[in-house]
């Protein structure tokens, strides 16, 4: 197991510095400058060289790189150059909106999706089966944001229950900022719970054929029993898998329903960076980005091995 | 249990307390207001940056330039009360507010006048106007209240550029951090900034001036059209300025609770052509080309109508607009001809950059159809701002581009040596120079005419329209804006009925 998790760290090392190589020289190749974004089209050339320098944008490109990684080595993300403001600054404010949704929308899901799943393989071929099909096709069919278009239609247009977006912020209580993010949560949540419910249905019907559970009905097991204490366990690997896959889309792919709902979240802010030509944020997010997606991978890995019901003798 | 009853009797009390506050909310108008806007501003140092967003939430509100332009474009007083200029209009006189304060409390006088503008002159300036401060000389300051601004040479836009939100007056010791906490001279305070989403400004009590009606303003930033629909049916924004989804008006103004008005702003939208790159060397092409373009139906189709035609880079509510609209009337066969005169009888292959703007985008589609119809066949290549900054605008590499020119009396910008039209006239250079000389408002007048004649004569770029300043707001707002003289969302005359 130590040998496992030396190798997963390794790797996640060598993914993240990859990662951030590859986020600077594409930078470097895409045209634009922040300098001339920020000061427009009747900028003079000793004004742009002044900002030019004040951004150290005059350096060559391998100080710069060096520069920047030597910070983030050090866990400095460097200074935005459109917003003024430490990026880590900037990030914990998105993640403070970008988190909390993407959680609530996997909790969302889940509950969903769960019993959904299970309740489809119970009913294999019978009405309810067909019914959680069918929600299936239709939550992987329909995209994000017109989920959230509907949602915005009835719920904030309509019934006026909800804000049709913006974030008031968590200084004005956890009941208002929750009460912003509910709708776009759930609009989240609906592909999601989807995914996950055919996820559950299928791996609950593969195990259910497998030759453990045939031996425990013979032994006169009941159905529910078989179904809870056989099927669920071994199921649950492939729905981890899944599940772990969803929070990094969930967090990095929430970028095109924040802007629906107008949510300041971490996806808005890459989004604005790259327009601005914000190269520090840019290349601090991505990172951070990279970073989380190969962190979760590894722990959905890590839970795995733990949760995989076969005896764990010698490695396989 | 002796403490339930107090309790009871506390809850009681602000129950009807509660009551109360929300029957004499009811009974009088609202004191606070939420602006939506397209685009956030980077930040809030109007002295530091070009982005038409800093101004649209400082400007008059948070900060005050020594003069001010009014809602009808009028220069009115700002932190000076009263200005003076000497016969040969090299020397100008500025008498501060005597009482004007910034909001950190410190005295707003004329060493801050001379800060400000020896620093936008500065060798290190990142003022994004800089060239509005070259023709100074020098800044003194005989007392307190009085600034006398010297300069090199006459300037007949001096106090209209010192008007501007690039000169808002800004103290030493918050210049430096006026980007995240704007500390200026103006009726409103810096609340608070929730990055990526508002900015709130609250009433400054201890104005000088006239105090504002409203007690808060939020500023909201909503880029998605939907979203802004979205967000003035929901009630969450009580008005939208420079509301660019056109094709959502007929509604609002079908909707009882809410107010359209389609106003002026500064911005000539053009045709920018590379005068120095072949074909578009030979004014036939280039006259050509304005024959082709049929302007009504470009309005219909970009701004559903709300919008104005232009024959030259000047706007027609400005004094000294010339119409030279009927100059090149929509005549395809006169543009074929012309072409085949130029030696292109069967047309060229060009390429139309677009910018993101929604003007651009579906005016190039238009534009690039209507071209095609006289045999200019243009391949659109929609880029980033980045992007049409860094090549059409800088390194000057391109055929057509369509954008709007948004700062204010611009027609100079022809005489600048290098800028990315490649157009070089020097009759159009005379005229420039004997503009900077001049004072006198006729003189001027003839003269930004003349200019008007030789560019369009000339036909450096399609003249297009004038972007619509279009706000929609609810009904029972009153004091916004119509028009958009300058970049601004001057809030400090807005109340509620």
């Amino acid at each position: 197991m130590l040998a496992f998790l030396l190798r997963r760290l390794a790797s996640l090392i060598v993914t993240v510095w990859l990662a951030s190589i590859a986020v600077f020289a594409v930078l470097q190749l895409v045209p634009g400058d922040p300098a001339l974004l920020m000061l427009g089209v009747n900028a003079q050339p000793d004004t742009l060289a002044a900002l030019r320098g004040q951004m150290g944008l005059d350096q060559p490109v391998l100080t710069r790189y060096l520069h920047w990684a030597g910070d983030l080595a050090r866990g400095d993300l460097g200074v935005s150059l459109t917003y003024a403001r430490p990026v880590a600054e900037l990030v914990a404010e998105r993640l403070a909106v970008t988190l909390p949704l993407a959680l609530l929308s996997l909790i969302l899901s889940t509950v969903a999706a769960l019993p959904l799943g299970l309740l489809a393989a119970a009913r294999r071929g019978r009405g309810g089966d067909w019914a959680v099909l069918g929600f299936a096709q239709l939550g992987v069919s329909m995209p994000s944001f017109w989920i959230a278009i509907l949602l915005i239609l009835l719920f904030s247009l309509t019934l006026h229950w909800f804000p049709a977006g913006g974030f008031p912020g968590w200084g004005g209580g956890v009941g208002p900022a929750l009460h912003a993010l509910l709708l776009p949560a759930l609009a989240l949540a609906v592909p999601e719970a989807a995914i996950l419910a055919r996820v559950t249905r299928t791996a609950v019907l593969d195990t259910l054929g497998e030759d453990h559970v045939r031996t425990a009905r013979a032994k006169g097991v009941g159905r529910m029993a078989v179904l809870l204490r056989h099927a669920l366990p071994n199921a649950l690997i492939p729905v981890a898998t899944v599940l772990g896959l969803q929070i990094s889309f969930l967090v990095a792919g929430a970028v095109v329903v924040e802007n629906v709902f107008t949510l300041p979240g971490l996806g808005r802010l890459l989004y604005q960076a790259i327009g601005q030509r914000d190269l520090i944020v840019v290349q601090g997010v991505v990172v951070l980005l990279a970073l989380f997606v190969v962190v979760v991978n590894a722990l959905v890995d890590i839970a795995c091995a733990l949760a995989d019901p076969r005896p764990k003798g010698g490695e396989s | 249990m002796p403490t339930a009853k107090p309790r009871f009797t506390l809850a009681a009390a602000v129950a009807v307390a509660l009551v109360a506050t929300s029957l004499t909310a009811t009974a009088q108008p609202r004191t606070d207001l939420v602006v939506g806007m397209a685009l956030e501003p980077p930040h809030l140092d109007p002295t530091a940056g070009a982005a038409g967003a800093i101004k649209e939430v400082t400007y008059a509100n948070l900060f005050e330039p020594l003069l001010r332009v009014d809602a009808d474009g009028r220069l009115i007083p700002g932190l000076a009360e009263r200005w003076t200029v000497s016969e040969d209009g090299l020397t100008y006189r500025f008498s501060l507010r005597p009482n004007a304060k910034f909001h950190d409390g410190t005295a707003a006088d004329s060493a801050d006048v001379k800060f400000t503008l020896d620093r936008a002159r500065a060798a290190d300036s990142v003022n994004a106007q800089k060239a509005y401060f070259a023709p100074i000389a020098k800044v003194e300051t005989p007392d307190p209240h009085t600034a006398v601004v010297t300069l090199s040479r006459p300037d007949g836009l001096f106090l209209f550029h010192m008007a501007s939100g690039d000169a808002a007056i800004v103290a030493p010791e918050s210049a430096a951090t006026n980007k995240q906490k704007p500390v200026g001279t103006g009726p409103f305070r810096f609340d608070r900034w929730v990055a990526g989403d508002r900015v709130v400004l609250v009433r400054n009590p201890d104005y000088d001036g006239v105090q504002p009606k409203l007690d808060r303003v939020t500023f909201r930033f909503v880029s998605d059209p939907a979203a802004q629909v979205a967000a003035l049916k929901a009630g969450d924004i009580d008005a939208f300025t420079l509301f660019s989804t056109y094709e959502a008006l007929p509604e609002f103004r079908s909707d009882p609770n809410f107010t359209v008005t389609v106003g002026s702003t500064e911005g000539e939208t053009i045709l920018s052509t590379n005068n120095a790159r072949k074909p578009f060397d030979d004014v036939r092409v280039r006259r050509a080309m304005a024959h082709a373009i049929d302007r009504q139906t470009l309005i219909e189709g970009v701004l559903y109508g709300n919008g104005v035609a232009i024959g030259s880079h000047f706007p027609p509510h400005r004094e000294g607009y010339v119409d030279l609209t009927g100059m090149y009337p929509y005549d395809p066969a006169k543009a074929k001809a012309l072409l085949a005169e130029a030696g292109y009888p069967n047309g060229f292959d060009t390429t139309l950059r677009l910018p993101p703007p929604p003007y651009a985008r579906r005016g190039g589609e238009l534009v690039a159809a209507m071209l095609a119809e006289v045999g200019i066949r243009a391949k659109i290549e929609p880029v980033e701002w980045a992007a049409w900054l860094e090549k059409t605008f800088k390194g000057k590499d391109y055929d057509l581009t369509m954008i709007a020119h948004t700062e204010p009396l611009d027609i100079d910008i022809y005489a600048r040596p290098d800028y990315y039209f490649n157009y070089k006239s020097e009759r159009f250079n005379g005229l420039n120079d004997e503009l900077n000389r001049i004072q006198d408002p006729a003189r001027r007048n003839a003269l930004y005419g003349e200019e008007q004649k030789v560019l369009a004569e000339d036909a450096v770029n399609g003249f297009l329209f004038m972007l619509p300043s279009v706000t929609v707001q609810k009904a029972k707002l009153t004091g916004m804006w119509v028009n958009r003289p300058v970049q601004a969302n001057d809030v400090t005359g807005v109340s509620w009925k």
